[in-house]
C-alpha cells in the first residue's frame, strides 16, 4: 500500500474529541481497577455519549484493517498484528474481542500515536464500521450460523457487506473464495485478494446466495448450476499444513496455535501482511510465534491439572474445536451458557456431532448444562455433570484436560481460573 | 402399511427432508429423538437423509422437515413441488411433521425472500405470512387435548404469521411466545403435523415425539425412567425459566 506518512492522528481532534477520549480512558482504567473485565467497552461508550461521531475522529489519518466473519476474528485480529507489527510501527487493535463501536473507539483512544489500526468487527457491525472509519483493507473470514436470536439470517448479512463494499471502490478486500457466502459478498468490490482458506463448515451454503439455486461442490471448488456464480480464481491457498502463496511456492505453516480453523486464520493473515508490503518470511516469523489468543488456547495449571481452555461460539467453531482436541484418554469439559452474547437458543448444540467424544471421560458444565446432557445422551456420549472446573479437575485425576466452552462460559472459567488464564 | 422387513417388529422409517435446506436451528436433534425413543422401546429405527438433490421416498413412516432461511425454504417448496415424493407419502398416511420453514411450506403459500408469495404443498390448508414484529424467546403453549400431550415448551424465532382453514386445526394455545400469531401455535390435520417451536420440538418435548411414534407404530410401551430423567429436568428447567 502506497499511503505516505499519515499525519499525527490526534492533532486533529478536535477538543470536545480529545477531552471525550480522555475521559473515556479514565472510565475505562478505573473499569479495570475495578476488575470489571479490560474495561475497553466501558469507555468507549461514554467517549461515544460526549462525541457520537468518536470513531470517525480517532480513524481519521491512520490506516486501518477490519476483520471480520463468524469465526476466527479476534485470532486473525492477532495474527494480522503480529505480521504487520514487524513494520516497527505502534498498532492499534481491539485484542480481546470487544468488537463493536465502542470497543473499536476505546482500541484507537488507547493507541493515540498508532498510525495503523488493526480491528476486529462483529459482522453485523462491520457496514457501519466500514463507513466510519474509512478502512483501507477489509478481511471476510467465513460466514455461519450464530446466535440467530439476534443476529439476521446470514444471507442478509452477506447482501450487507456486498452492497457496502460495492460502493467502497477505495477498498481492498481480503476474502476467504472458499465460502460461497463470503465470495458473494466481496463479488462487487473493486479489489479482492481471494485466499483459499478452506470451510470446514458446508451446511449453511448450499444455496448459491446469488439466484437461490443448489450449488455444486467438488472438493473445495464450486459453482452454481444455474446462474454464472462460482469460485472466483485464487491467489493464496491453504493446501493442508502448508500455505501456498500467489507466485505459486508452498511453504509449511507450523504454527504454535492448532487446528485447521488457525492455519486458516494464518494464510489469510499472510495475505493482508502483503498488501502491506511485509515480506513472506518476516510475517511468517511473527505469525508463527503467537501462542494464545485472549484466553483461547491457554495452558493453565490448576490443581496439578495442566487444563487448554478452547473457546468456540456456534456450531462451525465447535466442529473445528472438537477437531483439536487432545486424543482420548485426555478427558474434556464442556461448558454451555444461553446468555445474550451467547445467543439464548440452545438449538445449535443438535447441529454438532458429538459421536467421537464416546470412550473418553467427558464433563458437562455450565448454565445450560442439561441441554448439553441431553444432547450427548442423544449421541450415546458417557459424560458426568459437574457444577465447576475445579470439580471436573478433581474427578478426573488427569495430568491434562481440555476446556471447551462457548462464550461467557468461557469468560466465567477465566474469571474462575484468574486473569492469567 | 407394508414395510417388506420379513420377521421381528418392522421398523420405523424416518425421513429428514432436505437437511442440506432445511436444517438450522438444531433440527437434527427431531430426528435423534424419534430414534432414540423409538430403539429405547425396542422398535428398530431406518433412517433416511434426503438432500434436495434427491427425490424423497414415498414409503417412509415418519417425514421430518426443519427450518432454513428464505431462499432455501423457496427452493425446497420448489423441489419438493416438482419431486412429489413427500405430498404421494402424505396421501397415503404417513406422519408429516415440519417445524418452522418446514411448517409454512407444508401449507398452500408462504412469503418468500422478498415478501413474495410461493406456493407450498399444500398438505394443510394454512397460509403465512410475513408479521409485523419478529418473535424471537421462549415459548409456552398448552397442547389440544384431544391429542394427549403435555404442555409445550420451546424457542421461537420467526416472523411468520400463519392463518388456517376450516379443516385445519391448531396444535396448540400460546401461553408466552408469539406461534402462529393469533393466540395459537401450530396446526395438524390427521397426521400432518407443523409448528413454529424450535429447542428443538421433540426434545424438549417427549411426549409430542412418542405422539408421532404412535402414530406408526401403535401403542407404545413406557420407558425406563432412567432414560428420562434428564429430559424431564430440562423439561422442568424450560418451564419453570418462563415469566407467568
Amino acid at each position: 500500500m502506497s499511503t505516505s506518512s499519515p499525519p499525527d492522528p490526534r492533532s486533529g481532534l478536535p477538543l470536545r474529541a480529545r477531552l471525550a477520549t480522555t475521559v473515556g480512558g479514565a472510565a475505562g482504567r478505573a473499569s479495570r481497577l475495578a476488575g470489571r473485565g479490560d474495561g475497553s467497552v466501558i469507555g468507549g461508550i461514554i467517549g461515544l455519549r460526549l462525541q457520537p461521531d468518536l470513531l470517525c475522529l480517532l480513524a481519521r489519518g491512520r490506516r486501518i484493517v477490519l476483520v471480520t466473519g463468524t469465526n476466527g476474528k479476534t485470532t486473525t485480529t492477532r495474527l494480522i498484528t503480529a505480521a504487520l507489527g514487524t513494520l516497527g510501527q505502534q498498532i492499534a487493535s481491539n485484542a480481546f474481542g470487544a468488537n463493536m463501536e465502542a470497543g473499536l473507539v476505546a482500541a484507537l483512544a488507547r493507541a493515540p500515536d498508532a498510525t495503523m489500526a488493526v480491528l476486529e468487527v462483529d459482522e453485523k457491525h462491520m457496514p457501519a464500521m466500514l463507513q466510519a472509519t474509512g478502512a483501507q483493507v477489509v478481511t471476510l473470514l467465513n460466514l455461519s450460523r450464530d446466535q440467530m436470536d439476534r443476529a439476521a439470517e446470514i444471507w442478509l448479512l452477506a447482501r450487507r457487506w456486498r452492497a457496502v463494499l460495492a460502493a467502497a471502490p477505495d477498498c481492498r478486500v481480503i476474502a476467504n473464495a472458499d465460502d460461497p457466502l463470503v465470495a458473494w459478498a466481496a463479488g462487487q468490490a473493486r479489489r479482492v485478494t481471494w485466499v483459499a482458506a478452506g470451510q470446514r463448515w458446508h451446511d449453511d451454503s448450499w444455496c448459491c446466495p446469488n439466484c437461490g439455486s443448489h450449488l455444486r461442490r467438488d472438493g473445495d471448488d464450486w459453482h452454481c448450476g444455474e446462474c454464472p456464480n462460482r469460485r472466483p480464481p485464487v491467489s493464496w491457498v491453504l493446501a493442508g499444513d502448508e500455505v501456498i502463496d500467489p507466485t505459486g511456492r508452498s511453504r509449511p505453516l507450523d504454527l504454535l496455535l492448532p487446528g485447521r480453523a488457525n492455519r486458516s486464520n494464518a494464510v489469510i493473515a499472510l495475505a493482508v501482511a502483503e498488501v502491506f508490503g511485509v515480506g513472506f518470511t518476516q510475517a511468517m516469523n511473527a505469525i508463527q510465534q503467537v501462542r494464545s489468543v485472549a484466553g483461547r488456547y491457554t495452558h493453565v495449571e490448576r490443581r496439578g491439572c495442566d487444563l487448554r481452555l478452547l473457546l468456540a461460539k456456534n456450531p462451525a467453531g465447535w466442529l473445528e474445536a472438537l477437531d483439536v482436541l487432545a486424543p482420548a484418554p485426555v478427558p474434556v469439559m464442556l461448558a454451555v451458557n444461553a446468555q445474550v452474547p451467547d445467543g439464548k437458543d440452545t438449538s445449535w448444540l443438535w447441529d454438532v456431532d458429538y459421536r467421537r467424544l464416546r470412550g473418553r471421560q467427558v464433563f458437562v458444565a455450565g448454565e445450560r448444562k442439561l441441554d448439553l446432557a441431553v444432547r450427548l445422551e442423544a449421541d450415546e456420549v458417557a459424560f458426568r455433570i459437574v457444577g465447576s472446573v475445579d470439580e471436573a479437575v478433581d474427578l478426573a485425576r488427569s495430568p491434562s484436560m481440555d476446556v471447551l466452552a462457548n462464550y461467557t462460559a468461557f469468560q466465567q472459567i477465566r474469571a474462575v481460573l484468574g486473569r492469567t488464564a | 402399511m407394508e414395510r417388506g422387513l420379513g420377521s421381528g417388529p418392522s421398523a420405523i422409517r424416518l425421513v429428514w427432508v432436505y437437511p442440506d435446506l432445511l436444517s438450522t436451528y438444531g433440527d437434527r436433534g427431531n430426528l435423534l429423538v424419534l430414534a432414540r425413543r423409538a430403539r429405547l422401546r425396542g422398535i428398530p429405527v431406518e433412517i433416511a437423509e434426503v438432500n434436495s438433490d434427491q427425490r424423497v421416498p414415498v414409503d417412509g413412516d415418519i417425514y421430518l422437515l426443519g427450518g432454513g432461511e428464505d431462499l432455501p425454504q423457496v427452493l425446497a417448496a420448489r423441489r419438493l413441488r416438482a419431486g412429489g415424493g413427500l405430498s404421494a407419502a402424505a396421501d397415503r398416511g404417513a406422519v408429516v411433521f415440519a417445524v418452522c420453514a418446514g411448517y409454512q411450506i407444508i401449507g398452500t403459500e408462504f412469503g418468500g425472500a422478498e415478501g413474495e408469495p410461493v406456493a407450498g404443498l399444500g398438505l394443510l390448508d394454512l397460509r403465512s405470512g410475513r408479521g409485523q414484529r419478529r418473535g424471537v424467546g421462549e415459548i409456552t403453549a398448552d397442547v389440544d387435548p384431544a391429542l394427549g400431550v403435555e404442555r409445550l415448551t420451546g424457542f421461537e424465532n420467526h416472523q411468520g404469521t400463519t392463518v388456517r382453514g376450516p379443516e385445519v386445526k391448531p396444535l396448540a394455545t400460546v401461553l408466552t411466545g408469539v406461534g402462529n400469531g393469533d393466540g395459537t401455535e401450530g396446526a395438524y390435520s390427521g397426521r400432518v403435523l407443523g409448528t413454529y417451536l424450535h429447542g428443538p420440538a421433540l426434545v424438549r418435548n417427549p411426549s409430542l415425539a412418542d405422539l408421532l411414534l404412535g402414530w406408526v407404530a401403535g401403542p407404545l410401551p413406557p420407558i425406563d425412567p432412567r432414560q428420562e430423567e434428564l429430559v424431564l429436568n430440562l423439561r422442568r428447567e424450560r418451564l419453570a425459566a418462563v415469566p407467568g
